[in-house]
C-alpha cells in the first residue's frame, strides 16, 4: 500500500489559510432591507418627510416661539402673512368731528347735490377712518356707506355705515371691522324725504395701525407715528386671532404622541399576545383568538366614545390620556392576529427543531425565534397603524369627542376651520395639510417597508 | 354548510353578547349619577326618576334587567326625551344612516372593482399610475375634507348656474344623498381599488388563465369570466369589514352634512351624557355589524365552495 498522506497533512491548518474569498460583504437581513428601501425613491422622500415632521414638532417650537394660546382680537382670522408692518398712532380717544352752524338753505323742491369735498382728518388706518365734508344746500342728514370696490350705481353703494343726526352733523369716525386695504366711501345726503340722485365716493387706502396701547402689550416700541414690525403669521391666524403656525406645531404634539405612542403600545402588546397563542398553539390559540375576535368586533369609534364616557370625560372635555388607552385596547388584536399567524408558519421551522433540541425553554424560542423572525412584519404592521391612530384622534377630535379647546390638535383645528371654510379657507387647509401629508408620508413608508422587509408580499407588486 | 351556518351563527351571538357586556360595564364606570344634573332638584325627584330608571337597584339586578330587556329587543327610555323609547329612536333615524351607508357601500364596491381592473389592465403605464395616485390621495386625506370639499363644489356649482342643482346639507330625496354617499364611499373604494389591482394581478399570474390563453381564447373572454370573476372574491371578504367603515365613518358625513342618521344622533346624546340612548345605539350597531359580517362570511361560503370544504372537518 502506497503511503498517500505524510506527517505534514497532520499539522492544524492556521486560521488565515483556506478561507473563500468573499467577493462581496455578507449583508445581515437589516442592511439588505436598508439597501432595497434605499433604492425605493418614494420610500425615501416620505422617510424624510417623517423626519422633517418630527423636527417641526420638536424643534419648531424652539424657533418659532409665538404663544400658541395668546389671542389677538386685532388680528382675528388673517391669511397667511410675513413681515408686517404697521404704525403707532394715539390711543382713539374721543374725536369731536366736524360741525357746521349754518347749513345753506334752498328751495324744498330743488334737488339735492352731491358734497364738493370728501377728506380725511389725519391719515386713514385701520384704527379709524374720520371722515368730514363740506356741508350741502338743503339736506336734512346725510348718509355714509363703505364698499370695496368702486360703487357703480347708486344700488351698490355697499355697506351703510351711518346716518347722521341732523344736517349740522358734517363728520364720522369709521371703526367697523377696518383691514389693511383700499375703501370707497360714499356720503350721500337726503332732505328727509328722498336721498339725493347724486353721490360723492373718494377711495382712501388705510394703513395697518396699532393704538399706543396695543404697541405696549406686545413689547413693541410706543412712539407716536413710527413704523414698527408686526409678528408675522406664515399660516395667517384663527377666530381668536391665535397664531396658526404656532398652533399647528402644538397640535402636532398632541397627534403625533397619540399617532406614535398608541401604536407602539399595541402592537408590542399584540406581538406578545399573538406570540404566545400561536406558539402554544391548541386549546390555549382557540380560546385567545376567540376573544380577540370579539374585541375585534367592537365597533371602533363608539367604543373609544364610550371609553372616553366611562373615563368620566365630559363633552367639551379634553381627553388625551383616555383616546390612548382605548385606542390601544381596542386596535391590538389585529397585530396579534398577524403574529399569531407567523408564530403558527416558524412552529413548524428546522431551526426551531433544532433550538428545541438545544433544550430552550418556551420564552427563549417566542422572544429568540420567533418575534425577531417576525419583526419585519411588526414594523411594517406599526408604520401603518400610526396613519390609523393619527387620522382616529383627527375624526374623533372633529366630531367634538377628542381633544377639546383650548388645546390644539390637528383635527380639532379643522373642526374650528370648517365653520369658516368659505370667508377664511386657510383656518381648514392648514390642519388639514398636516394631517394628509403625515398620513400620506407613514402610508408610503410603509409600502417600501413592506416592499423591503417582506419578500413574499413584494413578489405581488 | 348547515354547521358550517350554526357555528357561525353561534358564534355570532356570543359575540353581541360580549358587546352588550362590555357597553353595560363600561357605562357603570361612569364616575358619579347619572342623574346628577339640574333635572333631579330635590331628593324626591332624583328617587323617582332612579326608580323609573332602575338605577335604584344592585348592579347584578341592573344587569340581568338589561340583558334580559336586551333580548327582548328593549333598549329602555331616553334619558333627556322622557317618555321616547331608544327603539323609537333608532327606528325613526337608522333607516337615514342605513340609506346612506348601503348607496356609499355600492359606490365604494362598483368603483373599487371597476377602477383596480382598470389599473390591472393598465398596469405600469399611465392610467394606473394616475388611479394610484387618485388611491393614495383618497386613502390619506381625512374624510371631512372631502366633505368640506365637495360642499364647496356645490356651492360653486350652484352660484355658477344660478339654480340649486344639488343641496348643500340635508336629508330629501335622491339629490340629498349623492355627494354624501360619495364621500362617505371615497375611502373604502381607494381601499378596495388597491385591493382589486393586487388581486387583479395575482390572478393574471395563475396557470388558468395561462390554460384559456394557450387554447386560444379572446383577451375580453379571459379578462371577465376568467381572471375578474375570481379577483373579485377576496373583495367579497372585506365587505363585512368595510361595512363597518362605512357605518362608523357615517358620524362624519352625518354631522358635515346635517343629516339626521343614527351616527349624529348618537354624537349628539353623547354630548347630552343621555345614557339609555348611548347603551342602546352602541349594542344596536354592534349587533347590527356582527350579523353583516356574519351575512358576508355566508354568503362568501356560497361563492367560494373552498371555504365550505375547510370548515367542514
Amino acid at each position: 500500500m502506497e503511503n498517500l498522506l505524510d506527517v505534514a497533512d497532520f499539522v492544524p491548518a492556521l486560521a488565515e489559510q483556506n478561507i473563500p474569498t468573499l467577493t462581496r460583504p455578507s449583508l445581515s437581513y437589516w442592511q439588505d432591507a436598508w439597501l432595497r428601501l434605499r433604492h425605493n425613491k418614494r420610500a425615501i422622500l416620505s422617510l424624510n418627510l417623517v423626519i422633517g415632521l418630527l423636527l417641526f414638532t420638536l424643534l419648531g417650537p424652539v424657533f418659532w416661539t409665538y404663544d400658541p394660546f395668546l389671542q389677538d382680537l386685532d388680528s382675528i382670522s388673517q391669511s397667511p402673512s410675513f413681515g408686517t408692518t404697521a404704525l403707532v398712532v394715539a390711543d382713539t380717544g374721543n374725536w369731536e368731528g366736524v360741525t357746521t352752524t349754518s347749513t345753506p338753505s334752498v328751495s324744498p323742491l330743488a334737488n339735492l347735490s352731491a358734497t364738493t369735498a370728501l377728506k380725511v382728518d389725519g391719515i386713514a388706518t385701520t384704527q379709524y377712518v374720520r371722515l368730514f365734508w363740506d356741508p350741502v344746500p338743503g339736506a336734512a342728514f346725510y348718509l355714509v356707506y363703505r364698499n370695496d370696490h368702486q360703487p357703480e350705481s347708486i344700488q351698490d353703494l355697499g355697506l351703510p355705515l351711518a346716518q347722521t343726526h341732523n344736517a349740522d352733523e358734517l363728520s364720522f369716525e369709521d371703526r367697523l371691522q377696518l383691514s389693511a386695504q383700499a375703501y370707497y366711501y360714499t356720503i350721500i345726503a337726503s332732505d328727509g324725504l328722498r336721498e339725493a340722485e347724486t353721490f360723492t365716493t373718494v377711495r382712501f387706502e388705510l394703513q395697518r395701525a396699532i393704538t399706543a396701547t396695543q404697541a405696549q402689550e406686545r413689547n413693541l416700541p410706543t412712539l407716536l407715528d413710527t413704523i414698527v414690525q408686526l409678528s408675522s403669521h406664515p399660516f395667517g391666524t384663527d377666530y381668536l386671532g391665535r397664531d396658526l403656525l404656532a398652533r399647528a406645531m402644538m397640535g402636532a404634539r398632541v397627534s403625533l404622541f397619540i399617532g406614535i405612542i398608541a401604536p407602539f403600545i399595541f402592537v408590542v402588546i399584540g406581538t406578545i399576545y399573538g406570540g404566545v397563542s400561536g406558539y402554544f398553539g391548541g386549546n390555549i390559540d382557540i380560546s385567545m383568538m376567540r376573544f380577540a375576535d370579539f374585541v375585534i368586533a367592537l365597533p371602533f369609534l363608539l367604543f373609544m366614545i364610550l371609553f372616553r364616557i366611562g373615563f368620566g370625560i365630559g363633552p367639551g372635555e379634553s381627553g388625551i390620556f383616555p383616546m390612548l388607552v382605548a385606542l390601544v385596547v381596542l386596535s391590538w388584536p389585529n397585530t396579534a392576529r398577524l403574529v399569531r399567524g407567523q408564530v403558527l408558519l416558524l412552529r413548524e421551522e428546522a431551526f426551531v427543531d433544532a433550538a428545541r433540541l438545544l433544550g430552550a425553554n418556551h420564552w427563549y424560542l417566542i422572544f429568540r425565534h420567533m418575534i425577531p423572525n417576525t419583526l419585519g412584519q411588526i414594523l411594517v404592521t406599526l408604520t401603518f397603524a400610526i396613519p390609523m391612530a393619527i387620522f382616529t384622534e383627527a375624526f374623533l377630535s372633529f366630531i367634538g369627542m377628542g381633544v377639546a379647546p383650548p388645546t390644539p390638535s390637528w383635527g380639532s383645528m379643522s373642526n374650528e376651520g370648517i365653520r369658516s371654510m368659505l370667508s377664511t379657507p386657510h383656518e381648514l387647509i392648514f390642519p388639514a395639510l398636516c394631517i394628509s401629508i403625515t398620513v400620506l408620508a407613514f402610508n408610503l413608508l410603509g409600502d417600501g417597508l413592506r416592499d423591503a422587509l417582506d419578500s413574499r408580499m413584494r413578489s405581488r407588486e | 354548510m348547515t354547521t358550517y351556518i350554526l357555528k357561525r351563527l353561534a358564534i355570532g351571538l356570543l359575540t353581541i353578547w360580549f358587546i352588550a357586556t362590555v357597553t353595560f360595564v363600561v357605562m357603570h364606570l361612569v364616575p358619579g349619577n347619572p342623574l346628577a344634573n339640574e333635572k333631579a332638584t330635590t331628593a324626591a325627584i332624583r328617587a323617582n326618576l332612579e326608580s323609573r330608571y332602575g338605577l335604584d337597584r344592585p348592579l347584578s339586578e341592573q344587569y340581568i334587567i338589561y340583558m334580559r330587556n336586551m333580548l327582548q329587543g328593549d333598549f329602555g327610555i331616553a334619558f333627556s326625551e322622557e317618555n321616547r323609547a331608544v327603539n323609537d329612536i333608532i327606528r325613526e333615524h337608522f333607516p337615514v344612516s342605513a340609506t346612506l351607508g348601503i348607496l356609499s357601500l355600492l359606490f365604494a364596491t362598483i368603483g373599487g372593482v371597476l377602477w383596480g381592473a382598470l389599473t390591472a389592465i393598465y398596469r405600469n403605464r399611465w392610467p394606473d399610475y394616475f388611479i394610484m395616485f387618485l388611491v393614495i390621495l383618497g386613502i390619506s386625506v381625512p374624510s371631512f375634507v372631502f366633505a368640506a370639499l365637495s360642499q364647496f363644489s356645490i356651492l360653486q356649482l350652484n352660484q355658477f348656474t344660478g339654480r340649486s342643482i344639488l343641496p348643500v346639507a340635508g336629508w330629501g330625496g335622491f339629490r340629498y344623498m349623492v355627494i354624501p354617499a360619495l364621500v362617505l364611499g371615497l375611502s373604502t373604494m381607494a381601499y378596495l381599488t388597491r385591493m382589486m389591482r393586487s388581486s387583479m394581478l395575482e390572478v393574471g399570474n395563475t396557470d388558468y388563465i395561462r390554460t384559456a390563453r394557450a387554447k386560444g381564447l379572446s383577451n375580453t373572454r379571459i379578462f371577465i369570466f376568467h381572471q375578474l370573476r375570481n379577483a373579485i372574491l377576496p373583495v367579497i371578504t372585506v365587505l363585512g369589514p368595510a361595512i363597518a367603515i362605512i357605518t362608523t365613518g357615517g358620524f362624519v358625513v352625518e354631522s358635515v352634512f346635517a343629516i339626521p342618521g343614527l351616527g349624529r344622533y348618537f354624537v349628539q346624546s353623547v354630548a347630552q351624557l343621555d345614557y339609555t340612548v348611548i347603551m342602546g345605539t352602541t349594542v344596536f350597531f354592534g349587533a347590527f355589524l356582527v350579523i353583516m359580517v356574519l351575512l358576508v362570511d355566508i354568503l362568501y361560503g356560497f361563492i367560494d365552495p373552498r371555504i365550505r370544504l375547510q370548515a367542514k372537518p
